[in-house]
């Protein structure tokens, strides 16, 4: 999935803001937000897999933050962007040939 | 996964025209398939503009005569070829410094007299790096991460 996909579900998202304001652990996620720590973990599964997080480990702790390269996401963006116009320019391309002016 | 893998985007698609039409229409026809959420105006746009030449520039017209030029035309080679720059950083913002902005390569290959490979790669993506990283400073701005997970939500919500 993704980044795209990753920020359709809204637990997701509400991680992601959680990170923007500022790195935290599994167990502050948890914290904060109405979900399970082992749901946490399994979002910032989907989020790190998709390249909008990046975790490090500092001590026995694993600190979750954006990705703060974002390039994933960015190329994501656009695989994404190129996806639909190729499927709009097929459209366009094979359509009858008519007049135009 | 490697900075080389993340940096690129590669599709290609198999369309039933000849060679010339799948030139003509990707170039000329930009704006008639693009996703509508590429718009970088405050207003709709009115046209999308592909100028034939290279230093052309591809830009939107806006119903109210504003323009923005988000692509420079590095390489036009009818019915083969075309490469452009991408203009556009992490923000949906206009980038200026060419060194930050990545490109994009189209080749068209005839695989019968009606039928054409349409092959597209978006390459160097990390350049728009430095975009990146002032995005992560300003994470707590409205024009950092924020307003982009905004422009992601909205996307989402509009569904595909």
């Amino acid at each position: 999935m993704g980044g795209w996909g990753a920020l359709g579900d809204r637990t997701r998202r509400a991680i992601v803001e959680c990170l923007a304001q500022r790195p935290r652990a599994v167990g502050e996620l948890a914290d904060e937000l109405p979900v399970s720590r082992p749901a946490v973990s399994q979002h910032l599964k989907v989020l790190k897999d998709a390249g909008l997080v990046s975790e490090r480990a500092v001590g026995t702790r694993r600190i979750y933050r954006l990705n703060p390269s974002g390039v994933a996401a960015l190329r994501d963006q656009l695989d994404t962007f190129w996806n639909r116009a190729l499927a709009g320019y097929q459209d366009v391309v094979e359509e009858p040939e008519e007049e135009r002016s | 996964m490697t900075q080389a893998a993340t940096a690129v985007v590669r599709r290609q698609i198999v369309v039933a025209a000849p060679i010339e039409r799948a030139f003509a229409v990707f170039t000329e026809r930009f704006g008639d398939f693009k996703p509508p959420e590429h718009n970088l105006l405050q207003v709709a746009i009115a046209a999308t503009v592909f100028e034939p030449h290279v230093g052309g520039h591809i830009y939107d017209r806006g119903v109210d005569g504003s323009e923005c030029r988000w692509a420079r035309i590095l390489a036009y080679e009818p019915p083969d070829r075309v490469v452009f720059s991408w203009d556009i950083g992490p923000q949906w913002q206009i980038e200026t410094e060419p060194a930050n902005t990545s490109e994009v390569e189209v080749r068209f290959v005839a695989e019968t007299p009606q039928r054409t490979r349409v092959e597209l790669e978006h390459r160097d993506i990390d350049r728009h790096g430095p975009g990146w990283q002032s995005v992560s400073d300003g994470v707590a701005d409205d024009a950092g991460w924020p307003l982009y997970l905004a422009r992601y939500a909205a996307l989402v919500a509009e569904g595909s």
